[in-house]
């Protein structure tokens, strides 16, 4: 187990599981918008651009591990 | 070959460094400017001509969301320079970052001891140095502008509650629990303007090269129709982190220019209102006065 291979280990291990956490806490945010829509079709305009923030928000914790991935 | 993360240096004005994101940067800057000289030639009070009128558009366009998120004007007034900068410079950087040439043109340089070809251009954004010099201005000024509005003291306490736990002390028992506290979740605050710092920085950054090692790789596999749709990914990405970085700004200006809740002015206030019989349950009838 020399340097180069626990490097490449490291990188898929780091991505993978920095992406699940992102990975959920968007699907939950948009099922919620979704939801919220579905009750109230009128307020499309108004849940879109906080639910847009709201990922955003969370994929940026995605985008951290990434950049670690790249660092490596 | 996918682009490092430090932007190249493509020439040396002296000993700085000229890098291909700079190039971008510089693009972006004097295409606003000659847009704005343009734009100031021209100006009427009256009929308007076409580019003022999208210009005036635009302005009213913005005003109203940052007034949704201030609901004062005179602050939204104060804020939009700012914000508004920030989000047509993004996203404007961003989108000149997809057009054909950035990362395929290339031009020798020594890079790293090495000659080599190097990508001429390269979205702006996908440079840290640049993102981390907005995020920088943009908490700097929203503190500053903190310190302005509401007195440096009422700011100061906000993260080192010196004043909260003295008067704690003064009251005595549960309320020196409660002021060591308040002291403690200030500090904590403090350490997430460190935060939002690299949070803004490292999330501009983090989509935009992101996006460009993405579309290099994609010309590497497929270079005809496959990178197509993850082009218009981009556009995409770069309006909605163009708008991200816009709003979480506008954010941080608007809670650090709020006057704190809880102090202790406000609640001696609301006591001699009541005393003098003249608190809030007599607003809505002045006639009776």
């Amino acid at each position: 187990m020399d340097a180069e291979s626990v490097r490449i280990f490291t990188k898929g291990i780091t991505m993978a599981i920095g992406g699940i956490g992102p990975a959920i806490a968007i699907g939950l945010l948009v099922a919620k918008a979704m939801e919220a829509i579905g009750r109230n079709p009128e307020s499309s305009g108004k849940i879109f651009v906080p639910m847009l923030l709201g990922a955003a928000f969370a994929e940026a914790i995605a985008i951290y591990s990434l950049v670690v991935v790249f660092t490596l | 070959m996918i682009p490092p993360i430090a932007a190249e240096p493509i020439a040396y004005l002296g000993s700085f460094p000229i890098t291909n994101a700079l190039v971008n940067a510089w693009i972006a800057v004097v295409f606003f400017v000659v847009a704005c000289w343009f734009l100031k030639r021209r100006i009427t009070a009256g009929l308007p001509g076409k580019f003022q009128n999208f210009a005036e558009a635009v302005v009213e366009f913005f005003l109203g969301y940052v007034d949704q998120v201030t609901h004062d004007r005179a602050r939204s007034k104060r804020f939009l320079p700012l914000v508004g900068s920030f989000f047509i410079f993004i996203l404007f950087s961003n989108w000149l970052g997809q057009l054909p040439g950035t990362g395929s043109i290339t031009v020798t340089a020594l890079v790293h001891g090495s000659i080599e070809k190097v990508p001429l251009l390269r979205p702006a954004a996908s440079d840290l140095n640049l993102t981390l010099a907005m995020a920088l201005l943009s908490v700097i000024v929203s503190h500053l502008l903190g310190i302005i509005t509401i007195g440096f003291f009422k700011h100061w306490n906000r993260f080192f509650a010196v004043g909260n736990i003295i008067n704690g002390f003064k009251k005595g028992g549960i309320n020196i629990m409660v002021g060591l506290i308040e002291a403690m979740v200030g500090l904590i605050e403090f350490s997430a303007e460190i935060a939002k710092v690299l949070s803004l920085s490292l999330r501009l950054f983090g989509n935009i090269f992101a996006g460009e090692v993405l579309i290099t790789v994609l010309y590497s596999l497929v270079a005809f129709i496959l990178p197509l749709p993850f082009m218009g990914l981009e556009l995409i990405v770069g309006v909605v982190q163009a708008m991200v970085f816009a709003m979480l700004s506008l954010v941080y200006l608007t809670i650090l220019t709020e006057k704190p809740h809880g102090s202790e002015a406000e609640h001696k206030q609301d006591e001699i209102g009541e005393a003098h019989g003249t608190g809030h349950l007599h607003d809505r009838h002045p006639s009776l006065a």
